[in-house]
């Protein structure tokens, strides 16, 4: 790893974030999937999409895991992680960055949460190599029109 | 002489270097020491616009153009900004000496002074290979030896195949810009002989915008497939994009350029590439790329010859094809997995790449194969995860790892046996701070910390004897060796070895925030919260300034003795080449 030492002069957004979380149990509507659900085989070449993940393209399903810290305060998209994530994916080359993330497209704007919290986020799922236009950030997985809250 | 006699004595040479804040720059920079022969970019960097007429740069008092044969070239307003630039690409000097090279724009000038050598003497070395265990501290050389062949009533029951290595250093490896350095720059001073800067690699950190636009210096892998027609081979555990492994062929100002260096590596002729990141090869569409593009750069390297490999299976038969001269050899998206992740633990990526090769295999792999050369080889071999556990304070990782740097010299040693025409080095590119202060044992009453022993009370720790493969096939015993860390971030001591995957230490806190100990191991039995040393943006440990030891054997290794600066460990390669005459 790199000497990599980020400053990062970023204002916190001051709104509460409570009007663009989840109602407390919002799993019933929507089919809960798990990181290891996401690929059905890993090779060198490239991973596969499950079968399950391909099921639910379009439709909406809930996803748990750990918020990366986020490109900006005030976050429509963010990313992600199985894992809490020690590094910004931004500002690190996204070449540290673990494969299977899921990137996340808020309905609405909210405030990040810590990286050690984690949350569910529910969201609908989309697949295939897109590229983010704001930050260049390349993913295979989203979740659009997404809502999440902490666990 | 008085007081102001020696004031005036050394007033022009004090008038000369004390320039005013943004006097021009010449790379390479003061004191460089340069190889007869090897290319380099001389670039000059001027204040602000200096018209053509004015501007005057000279080599020993000779018009430049004059020594390299054609002119550099002229850029009015580098980068759209107000301040010229000239820049000669892939000069060269054949002849050693002393050379000042001066700059001037008609009213201040710059001047600096690089020594240009060659080898004293002819070709020793048919052969050379580099192993760098990254990050490696003495520490780890310890706990490895402790782990690995055991001690008893303070006698070790063996010794490390790098311990029976004949000559040995100290190694700086401070960089232009900081005294301390990354993978990157430690890396780019082994492959250039030229010290430069913090994520630098095979370039001067010079004012450019484009991090693919600074001034290049040529690395040892290019000279000697140019000059020796030698083959160059580089092995790694890491992607094989990161830092260590591009400094063999790569020139970007930032390491993190990832794809470019994909490419670069693709030029750059060497003969066996062997590591993890496939993700940079991988067409954009495929699930795990990390291109930005629909290039197929597996298919690119096998479209130039190249036998591909993407487990040890594979590896093994296709290395021992004897028309097999190019290999190409991927082994995980990403970086590839730990020895104790790999062979005990099973954590990390180990269940979706059950099959990567050790880094043993490999480097027999790589011999095989750069050994059909008749002309010889450099094979550059990185035990990489030792510095990728040390940063997130995850000692027992980055021990396994050190045994697996000294296992693969091991395979190394045996290969050349007796032949007395190979050149072995190995060498951390850089340290980190760690000492292992006592013993942890389960069965003391108190807290974990009450629990560690010292002194006296250390005793000995109680890992099963190694197995066939160097490693005590389990590391969680009940008294087991307890390592501090010099530099960290919050963090929460477990006084246990993380058997559940590696150490996270620390996560940030919102947007920006400060880096905290990570939650997860709060509720750990025993877990006792540290607060950090680093500044709260520093999510692991750091690099230290620490020197690193050198071990070397072989031709041209004697000149390995005392204190080195690590732009001698490229010098004392190319010297036993017999480069430059
Ligand atoms: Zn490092």
């Amino acid at each position: 790893m790199a000497a990599r030492r980020h400053t990062t002069t970023r204002r916190p957004v001051l709104a509460a974030a409570a009007a663009f979380l989840l109602p407390p149990n919002p799993v019933a509507a929507a089919e809960r999937l798990a990181f290891d659900d996401l690929y059905s085989g890993w090779s060198v070449m490239g991973a596969s999409f499950s079968p399950r993940l391909l099921a639910l393209v379009g439709q909406e399903a809930a996803l748990r895991g750990y918020m990366a810290p986020p490109l900006k305060a005030e976050a429509d998209f963010f990313v992600l992680a199985r894992e809490p994530m020690a590094l910004c994916p931004f500002c690190s080359s996204d070449a540290d960055w673990p494969v299977d993330i899921v990137v996340v497209y808020l309905r609405r704007q909210a405030q990040p949460t810590d990286p050690g919290t984690r949350i569910e986020v529910v969201g609908r799922v989309e697949t295939g190599s897109w590229t983010d236009p704001d930050s260049g950030f390349v993913s295979q997985i989203r979740l659009r029109d997404a809502r999440f809250r902490p666990l | 002489m008085r007081r102001s006699n020696l004031i005036q004595a050394f007033l022009p040479l004090a008038v000369l270097w004390s320039l005013p804040a943004g006097a021009q720059t010449i790379y390479p920079i003061n004191r460089a020491e340069i190889l007869a022969g090897a290319h380099f970019d001389l670039k000059v960097e001027f204040p602000g616009v200096v018209a053509t007429d004015r501007l005057r740069v000279t080599v020993n008092g000779r018009p430049a153009a004059d020594v390299f044969g054609r002119a550099p070239d002229y850029i009015e307003r580098e980068d759209g900004q107000a301040a010229s630039s000239v820049m000669l690409r892939d000069a060269a000097l054949t002849a050693p000496g002393v050379y000042t090279v001066a700059a001037s724009d008609g009213e201040h000038s710059a001047s600096v002074t690089w020594e240009v050598y060659a080898a004293p003497t002819a070709r020793r070395a048919r052969n050379v290979i580099l192993f760098v265990g990254d990050g490696m501290a003495v520490a780890n050389v310890t706990a490895a030896r402790i782990l690995s062949r055991g001690i008893e009533q303070g006698r070790y029951r063996g010794t490390l195949a790098m311990d029976t290595l004949p000559q040995m250093a100290m190694v700086g490896t401070s960089g232009s810009d900081s005294i301390i350095t990354d993978s990157a720059n430690a890396a780019h001073a082994y492959n250039t002989g030229h010290k430069s800067a913090v994520n630098a690699l095979g370039v001067y950190a010079s004012r450019a915008r484009d991090s693919l636009a600074h001034p290049r210096v040529e690395t040892l892998g290019s000279i000697v497939q140019r000059d020796l027609g030698m083959a160059v081979g580089i092995v790694t555990n890491t992607e094989i994009q990161d830092a260590t492994p591009a400094a063999v062929f790569a020139h970007t100002r930032r390491r993190a350029d990832y794809l470019p260096i994909t490419d670069q590596m693709l030029e750059s002729g060497a003969s066996v590439i062997l590591g993890g990141g496939s993700a940079s090869f991988l067409p954009q569409g495929t699930p795990g790329s990390r291109r930005r593009d629909g290039r197929n750069m597996i298919d690119a390297f096998r479209q130039q010859g190249y036998a591909f490999a993407d487990a040890g299976e594979s590896l093994a038969s296709v290395a021992a094809d004897p028309n097999t001269t190019k290999l190409l050899g991927l082994f995980n998206l990403g970086n590839m997995d730990t020895a104790l992740d790999r062979f005990y633990l099973r954590q990390g990526t180990v269940s979706r790449f059950p099959n990567q090769p050790d880094l043993t295999e490999q480097t027999r792999a790589a011999l095989q194969v750069l050994s059909r050369n008749p002309a010889g080889f450099f094979l550059m071999v990185e035990s990489g995860l030792i510095d990728k556990a040390n940063h997130p304070l995850d000692f027992e990782r980055s021990v396994y790892d050190t045994i697996l740097l000294d296992n693969s010299l091991k395979v190394a040693l045996d290969w050349a046996g007796n032949r007395n025409d190979t050149m072995i080095i190995v060498v951390p590119d850089h340290t980190q701070g760690i000492g292992i202060y006592g013993v942890v044992d389960d069965s003391r009453p108190g807290e974990m910390r009450d629990r560690v022993g010292t002194y006296a009370e250390a005793g000995f720790p109680n890992y099963p004897a190694a197995d066939a493969r160097g490693y005590p096939p389990s590391v969680d015993v009940s008294r087991r060796l307890t390592a501090g860390y010099a530099a960290f971030p919050d963090y929460y001591e477990t006084f246990r070895p993380h058997l559940e995957g590696q150490n996270v230490p620390a996560v940030q806190q919102g947007s920006g925030g400060p880096y905290v100990a990570n939650p997860i191991y709060r509720d750990q039995p025993g877990a006792m919260l540290r607060l950090g040393n680093l500044p709260r943006d520093a999510s692991t440990g750091v690099h230290t300034v620490d020197d690193g030891v050198l071990r070397a054997t072989g031709p041209g290794s004697e000149r390995f003795h005392g204190f080195i600066d690590n732009t001698l460990v490229f010098r004392a390669m190319a010297e036993a080449l017999g480069l430059g005459r």
